[in-house]
C-alpha cells in the first residue's frame, strides 16, 4: 500500500456495525442477532450484554444458523445473522437460497471479515466468491459499504428494509470517505470524485484505494472519476452507462475474484446497455487461491495498490479511442 | 518408541509451537496445546507413515479437522521429517507454505485441506471406505474439536461410518470443553459425547488425552472392534501445559506478550520429562 493514512484515522467497520445495531436494538425489540460462536469476531458482546435474550448463538453450525434466522423472521423478528463471511455464504448457501431468497424472508445476512480480511489464515477463510454466489440469487440485495459511515447507514437501511439482504463487511481499516450525514440508497452509486478521462468503480475496502489511485493519476494529468458502487445487485445501471458515455473507459476494483463479482456485474451493464462499448479492465483476485499474506499485502500483490490501479488505468487508456 | 520418549517430543513440540505463535503474532495456542499429545502419539507411535514418501498408497491417514491448530501439525511434521524444522520460522509469512490452516497441495504429509470446521470426518469416511474397497489395511484417523462437533456434517458422517461398518476409522474428539468464544456448556452443550456416539453405533472409549500411556493403549490396532468405527473421547485441557492458559477461554487465539511468553516457556521447560 503506497499511500498510508495515519492509523488513528483507519476504522474497523465492524465497530460502526455493532454500534448501529445496538442503537436500533434499543429502539426496536424485534431486532435480534444470530451467530455461530462468533460473539467475539462479530463484536456482538455489547449487544449480548444489553439484550441477552436477543442474541442467539447456535454454536458452530452455520446451516442451522441461517435456518434459525429464517424462522425468527417468520415469527416477526428482524434477525441480523452474523458470521465470518466465508462460512455464512459458503457453508449455508443452500439455506440462503431456499430459506431466505426463495422464501422471501426478512433475514439480514451480515458477512463479517469478508474478502481477504483473514489474510494469513488461508484461502478457506477468504470470502472472495460471495458477490458471485449471492448476486446469482433473486430477492437478496448484495451490499458492500466502503467506510464506517456508509456501514452505519447500510445497517440502518437494512433494519427498515422489508426483505432479505447480504451485507458484506470487512475488518480491514479504512478511512472515512463519506460525510457524517450520509444516507444509503439501495442500488444508487455515489460519485466520490468527479473525473472525465476514466471511471474507477469500487466498493468495500477498495473504494479508498481507488480514491488514492485517482490522486496519483491526477498528478499525471489524468482525470479519474471514482464511483462507489456499494450495491452490487441491484446494480446502478444509469451510473455505469453515464460513466461509459462521459469518461469512455472503466476500471473496476474489488476484494473478490474477477469471476462473477462487481467487475462482472459492471461489464454486464456495459455489454447490455451501453450503445457504444468502452474499454474496461476488471481488477480483483485473478481466479486463484491466494498465497499466504495479510489482506493489504495480497491486495497489493494482485495489482490493487493505488499505484497498481493507476498503472492499470494508464494501460487501459492506450486502448481508448 | 516408549511413552517417556513420546512425552519428550510432545514437550519439544509445545515449546516450538509457542515460540512460533509468539514470533508470528498469531495462531491458536489453546487448541494447539490441547492436541499436541494426540498428534505426537499418532505420528511417533501409532501411524505408519514415511516422510520420504508422503503419498505412499499404503500409509495411514491423519486428518486434522480442527485445522485452526495447523501449527501443531506443522511442528510435528517437521519433527518427523516431512518438512525442514527451520521452515516453522516462516509460519504465516508472505508466500510461506505454512498458512494458518493445513494445505495438502503445499505441505507434504497433509492429507486434505481443513479450516472450515466439520469437513474432516466426511473425508475420513471416504478414505476409510477406499481402504475397504482396496482390501487394504491402512487406518484413517480424524481429530475434531469438541465445539466442531456442533457442525451437522459430522453427524451425517457418523451415521455413514456406522452404516459402512468402518472399523478402520478412528475419530478422536479433542474434548477440551471450550470453543472460540465460550465454554461449550454455555453455547451448545454436547456433553456427554460418549453415549451419543454409542447410540449412533460406534465403539466409544474415553481417555485422558494428555496421558501418553492411555493414548497409545487406546489407539493400538488390537483395540479395534470388528465392524464398528471407533470414537475416542479424549478429555483434554485447552492450553494444556501453561498454567494461565489452561482451561481459559481467553486463550483460543490470543498471543502472549513477552512476559507471558517467557513464563509459559519456563513452565514448559520445567515440565520437560
Ligand atoms: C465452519 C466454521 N465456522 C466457524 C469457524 C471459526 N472457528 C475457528 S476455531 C473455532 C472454535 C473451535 O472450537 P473447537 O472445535 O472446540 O476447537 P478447539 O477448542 O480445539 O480449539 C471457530 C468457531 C470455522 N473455522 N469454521
Ligand atoms: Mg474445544
Amino acid at each position: 500500500m503506497n499511500a498510508p493514512v495515519e492509523p488513528a484515522k483507519m476504522h474497523d467497520c465492524r465497530d460502526a456495525f455493532v454500534a448501529t445495531l445496538e442503537q436500533l436494538g434499543a429502539a426496536n425489540a424485534d431486532i435480534v442477532a444470530v451467530c455461530n460462536d462468533s460473539v467475539g469476531s462479530s463484536k456482538l458482546a455489547g449487544f449480548r450484554d444489553k439484550f441477552p435474550e436477543r442474541l442467539i448463538n447456535v454454536g458452530i453450525a452455520e446451516q442451522n444458523m441461517v435456518g434459525v434466522g429464517a424462522g425468527l423472521a417468520n415469527g416477526g423478528k428482524i434477525p441480523f445473522v452474523c458470521a465470518a463471511a466465508p462460512f455464512l455464504t459458503g457453508r449455508a448457501l443452500e439455506q440462503i437460497k431456499a430459506d431466505v431468497a426463495y422464501s422471501e424472508t426478512n433475514v439480514k445476512l451480515v458477512g463479517i471479515s469478508s474478502g481477504l480480511a483473514y489474510g494469513e489464515l488461508g484461502a478457506t477463510h477468504h470470502s472472495i466468491e460471495d458477490f458471485a454466489w449471492i448476486r446469482a440469487l433473486p430477492n437478496v440485495p448484495v451490499i458492500a459499504p466502503a467506510d464506517r459511515i456508509e456501514t452505519a447507514a447500510v445497517i440502518e437501511w437494512a433494519a427498515g428494509f422489508e426483505g432479505g439482504c447480504f451485507l458484506r463487511l470487512s475488518r480491514v481499516g479504512v478511512p472515512d470517505l463519506f460525510a457524517e450525514n450520509h444516507r444509503f440508497e439501495l442500488g444508487r452509486a455515489n460519485v466520490l470524485r468527479k473525473g472525465s478521462d476514466v471511471t474507477l468503480i469500487a466498493n468495500g475496502t477498495l473504494s479508498y484505494r481507488a480514491m488514492t489511485a485517482a490522486d496519483l493519476l491526477d498528478a499525471k494529468g489524468i482525470s479519474a472519476r471514482v464511483l462507489n458502487m456499494a450495491t452490487v445487485r441491484p446494480i446502478d445501471t444509469e451510473a455505469i452507462v453515464s460513466a461509459a458515455a462521459e469518461t469512455g473507459a472503466i476500471v473496476t476494483c474489488e476484494e473478490h475474484t474477477v469471476f462473477g463479482g462487481l467487475g462482472s456485474a459492471v461489464a454486464e451493464v456495459v455489454v447490455d446497455e451501453c450503445p457504444v462499448p468502452v474499454p474496461m479492465k476488471r481488477l480483483g483476485v485473478p481466479g486463484v487461491f491466494a498465497p499466504t499474506g495479510s489482506a493489504n499485502f495480497l491486495l497489493d500483490e494482485f495489482g490493487m495498490s493505488p499505484q497498481g490501479i493507476a498503472d492499470s488505468v494508464t494501460d487501459l487508456l492506450k486502448r481508448k479511442r | 518408541m516408549n511413552t517417556h520418549d513420546l512425552r519428550v517430543i510432545a514437550n519439544r513440540v509445545r515449546r516450538r509451537d509457542l515460540q512460533a505463535v509468539f514470533e508470528a503474532g498469531a495462531g491458536h495456542i489453546g487448541g494447539e496445546l490441547s492436541v499436541t499429545d494426540l498428534l505426537t502419539a499418532l505420528y511417533f507411535k501409532i501411524m505408519s507413515v514415511d516422510p520420504a514418501n508422503p503419498r505412499a498408497p499404503e500409509r495411514d491417514r491423519l486428518v486434522l479437522s480442527k485445522g485452526h491448530t495447523a501449527l501443531a501439525l506443522y511442528v510435528v511434521l517437521a519433527e518427523k521429517g516431512f518438512i525442514p524444522k527451520d521452515e516453522i520460522a516462516t509460519f504465516l509469512k508472505p508466500h510461506s507454505r505454512l498458512n494458518g490452516h493445513p494445505n495438502r497441495t503445499k505441505v507434504p504429509g497433509v492429507e486434505t485441506n481443513t479450516g472450515p470446521l466439520g469437513h474432516g470426518l466426511p473425508v475420513g469416511v471416504g478414505m476409510a471406505t477406499a481402504a475397504k474397497l482396496n482390501r487394504a489395511n491402512w487406518r484413517t484417523f480424524v481429530i475434531t474439536g469438541d465445539g466442531e462437533m456442533q457442525e451437522g456434517s459430522n453427524w451425517e458422517a457418523i451415521m455413514s461410518a456406522a452404516q459402512l461398518k468402518l472399523d478402520n476409522l478412528t475419530l478422536i474428539i479433542d474434548h477440551n470443553r471450550l470453543q472460540q468464544g465460550a465454554r461449550l456448556a454455555d453455547t451448545n452443550d454436547l456433553a456427554p459425547l460418549a453415549p451419543k456416539l454409542a447410540a449412533f453405533g460406534w465403539d466409544v472409549q474415553e481417555i485422558d488425552g494428555h496421558n501418553m500411556d492411555q493414548i497409545c493403549a487406546v489407539l493400538d490396532a488390537g483395540q479395534i472392534v470388528t465392524g464398528k468405527p471407533k470414537c475416542i473421547v479424549a478429555h483434554t485441557n485447552k492450553g494444556h501445559g501453561v498454567s494461565f492458559m489452561s482451561d481459559n477461554v481467553a486463550w483460543h487465539h490470543k498471543v502472549p506478550n513477552e512476559e507471558q511468553y517467557n513464563q509459559a516457556m519456563t513452565e514448559l521447560k520445567e515440565a520437560a520429562p
